[in-house]
């Protein structure tokens, strides 16, 4: 390169911060509050400044989810699987900013998480089409009738993410919930939320309906207790959620007959089961006769 | 019998008065008083003893000792002392020997329950007879086959039971609700402590005989009569470690809020508004003793009854005409009458209800319709009535009647009809009338309700899920998903 060149010396060149926003209905806007609070590292060096998401904004989302919820729910599951493992593709040629992201935050093992989080989608994707077969089937009753069950997603869940494990637990908590076709609107980890704000420009570029997934940056203290008694609210994964923030969640999921999923503290290193799948489908049972057989040996159809 | 006074000594062509049929109430062997079950002793409980009444003829029935907060305790304790000890250390397949001995013996008392169950709830005999106790003895029957599959039912490996379940049921089905209940908790190992509903208690103390007959390890089955303030303590007890209750969404509520925070595992059977959607290609013949059936089995006290009619406007002339006439062939009277197809409300306190929301149907502007059978002029009985002209916002439309009561509404597309079907707080059950087998399918799958019921109505099986959607609650009872309401499948992974 000649001496006049464009290109700076990389020692001098200031890098371009960037703006940490939520994300609804596949866009990024700041928070309709206008507040921001500023997120540090491990020794209390700035690192960003975070959206504070509002009321408004879960209710937002929530709407956001309940428009997605149709599409994503009507769906094939092969198109789902295909889906969200596109989002693994995605995150995988990311993996570089991952690792720095959780690194600059002080949480262990920047590298085996983030791998372990690609991974964990994967797994999911291919759970879209196993779920009917596995959980559901055709029932043998003592009668003349077709009768069989298939797993359906709940509808709108909202997620409050673990606090700690800001990558891997975010998404151990936000895939199965989509695999099976619900929607989410997830409420990040507080103190560390860049991942989960980076995993939404994974979102955005996958292929995944916006809607599907909304993320939101903030206190969960302050947004989560609307968002638990919203009643277009279907379920409740309050998997980062804990002590009296869990209870009282829990209590205003009654308003409605929310389904709740508030496990113990979990390690998401560990293999997934089913649970968390198990947790927002329901199951539909349908009947139709089938005509019974006739004295005379005839069919009764 | 009545004659014709035109043609005295020639029965009237049209006349379709039956002789009566009773069947016998001494079946029933129904003593003067029973006790609680706690233990495995027949026990009086620390509570006021209840007068049980039969709605037929409202007159009392048996005397029932009851359960006082104190007793829960001992319940409680029993069921855990049985947990950690005797039924914890069967083998699966010992522990679904028991269930079939259960199952068995019901099916030998079968009429015997059957009559009980009629002369305690009101229900019409050759209801009991043959839907409620041969399908509580069913669910034992299916339920015994799991105790030893458990690692096949598709939760892991290993799956655990919970521990001391606490259950309360209503009195619509009160044996096969109690079955429903106490089937799935013991096959997956767990024990119980159940309470039945306040009005009709009588049933499960027989089945608690059967359970001391089959020998069943003491403790494992506990059952409180009693009433709201039993079934409260019960699922506040801190030593439940899984709730199971069955009623009225209000009720659910409540009990969901108090498990808040608690860790306690929780299922939710409550109340539902189905519809019943009938389009203009359906078989309307079958649609309507569908219709019927949705609507009328069990005096319309029934969470997942087809209390919506939505009907497909161009046919719905014709089809509230023939059900109109069809509904005024049916029996209302005698529940013991072989031949009675609509018996008696369970209770002066429901038959207030259903009339009071009832009333409300005329007073917001729906067209009262009511079968002209005669009422008898004792006990507690509601005629069959059918509201035209009923618009959504109505409450004979939003809220659960629980009672002999049908709306009918209408509609123009299949998407206005799941619309409507849909526009509920509930979502336990609907039907589907239609020749077209898309249309079925279709209609099935954009329905929101945990049940749906295509040219059929109100079949229940042990192996066919059942649960709603929506604030119908959650869990389901029967198949495998019914087994997993008593499972902890935690320990499988994150």
């Amino acid at each position: 390169m000649s001496d006049d060149s464009e290109f700076a010396e990389s020692g001098d060149r200031l890098a371009v911060a960037k703006t940490y926003k939520l994300f609804i209905g596949g866009a990024f806007p700041r928070s309709e509050s206008g507040r921001t609070y500023q997120v540090t590292d491990a020794d209390g060096h700035f690192l960003a400044n975070v959206a504070r998401g509002s009321r408004k904004d879960g209710r937002d989302a929530v709407s956001a989810a309940r428009k997605a919820f149709g599409g994503w729910s009507g769906a094939t599951a092969y198109n789902r699987g295909q889906v969200i493992y596109r989002i693994a593709e995605m995150l995988e040629g990311r993996r570089a900013q991952f690792v720095d992201l959780l690194r600059d935050g002080g949480e262990g093992q920047p590298g085996p998480v983030v791998d372990a989080a690609i991974d964990r989608i994967v797994h999911y994707a291919g759970w879209t089409d196993k779920l009917a077969a596995v959980f559901g089937g055709a029932n043998p009753v003592a009668g003349p009738f077709f009768s069989f069950s298939a797993p359906e997603p709940t509808g709108v869940v909202v997620a409050v993410a673990p606090q700690q494990d800001s990558l891997l637990g975010l998404v151990s908590v936000i895939a199965p919930i989509i695999t099976s076709g619900n929607t989410v609107v997830v409420l990040a980890s507080q103190t560390r939320p860049l991942a989960a704000v980076a995993l939404a420009e994974v979102l955005a570029t996958s292929d995944l309906p916006g809607g599907v997934v909304n993320i939101l940056t903030g206190d969960p203290a302050e947004i989560a207790p609307h968002l638990a008694a919203h009643g277009d609210v279907d379920a409740l994964d309050l998997t980062g959620a804990e002590g009296d923030l869990r209870t009282s969640l829990e209590r205003s999921a009654a308003g409605t007959v929310k389904r709740v999923y508030a496990p113990p503290i979990s390690d998401f290193g560990r293999v997934p089961g089913t649970v968390r799948l198990r947790a927002f489908l329901e199951t539909k049972t349908v009947w139709h006769p089938t005509g019974a057989l006739s004295l005379g040996g005839g069919g009764g159809y | 019998m009545t004659l014709d006074p035109h043609s005295p000594g020639v029965r009237a062509a049209t006349d379709w008065d039956y002789a009566p049929a009773p069947e016998s109430a001494a079946i029933g062997r129904v003593r003067d008083r029973y006790q609680m079950f706690v233990g495995g002793s027949f026990v009086d409980g620390g509570g006021d003893d209840l007068e049980t009444l039969n709605p037929a003829t409202a007159q009392p029935l048996s005397t029932v000792s009851t359960a006082s907060v104190a007793d829960v305790d001992v319940a409680v304790g029993h069921a855990r002392k049985a947990f950690e000890g005797s039924w914890s250390r069967l083998s699966g397949a010992e522990r679904g020997k028991y269930l079939f001995r259960i199952a068995r013996s019901i099916a030998e008392r079968a009429r015997e329950l059957a009559v009980v169950e009629t002369l305690d709830n009101g229900k019409p005999i050759k209801e009991s007879r043959d839907v409620d106790i041969p399908t509580a003895a069913a669910h034992f029957f299916y339920h015994a086959g799991w105790a030893d599959k458990l690692q096949h039912a598709g939760f892991g490996p290993s799956p655990q039971p919970l521990g001391v379940v606490g259950q309360v049921i209503p009195w619509n089905f009160p044996l096969l609700m109690a079955a429903w209940k106490i089937a799935p908790a013991l096959a997956a190992g767990n024990t119980v402590v159940i309470k039945p509903a306040e009005t009709t208690p009588l049933s499960i103390l027989v089945l608690a005989e059967i359970l001391a007959d089959a020998d069943l390890p003491p403790g494992v089955v506990n059952i409180l009569p009693g009433a709201g303030d039993i079934g409260k303590a019960l699922v506040q007890h801190p030593g439940i470690d899984k709730v199971a209750f069955t009623g009225s969404t209000q009720v659910g509520k409540q009990i969901q809020r108090a498990l808040a925070g608690t860790g306690r595992r929780l299922t939710l059977e409550l109340g539902g508004k189905a519809a019943n959607i009938v389009f203009d290609d359906a078989p309307i013949d079958q649609a309507v003793e569908g219709i019927v059936n949705g609507i009328f089995f069990n005096q319309g006290h029934v969470c997942c009854a087809g209390s919506r009619l939505l009907v497909q406007e161009s046919v719905a002339d014709e089809v509230v005409a023939k059900l109109q006439e069809r509904i005024s062939t049916l029996r209302l009277g005698d529940p013991m009458d072989k031949n009675t197809d609509i018996g008696a409300i369970n209770s002066a306190e429901q038959l207030s209800r259903v009339t009071a929301l009832a009333a409300t149907g005329e007073d917001e502007g729906a067209v009262r319709w009511t079968s002209p059978c005669p009422v008898p002029d004792r006990g507690f009985f509601f005629p069959p009535t059918v509201f035209t002209n009923v618009s959504q916002s109505m409450r004979i439309a939003r809220e659960e009647i629980f009672g002999p009561v049908l709306s009918v509404l209408t509609f123009r597309t299949p998407d206005e009809a799941v619309a409507k079907a849909n526009n509920t707080p509930y979502g336990l059950s609907a039907g589907v009338w239609t020749e077209k087998g898309s249309r079925i399918l279709g209609v099935a799958s954009a329905l929101r309700a945990g049940v749906v019921w295509a040219n059929t109505f109100n079949r229940f099986d042990p192996t066919a899920a059942f649960g709603g959607y929506k604030e119908s609650g959650f869990g389901r009872e029967g198949g495998r998903s019914g087994l997993a309401a008593y499972l902890n499948t935690d320990d499988e992974g994150i």
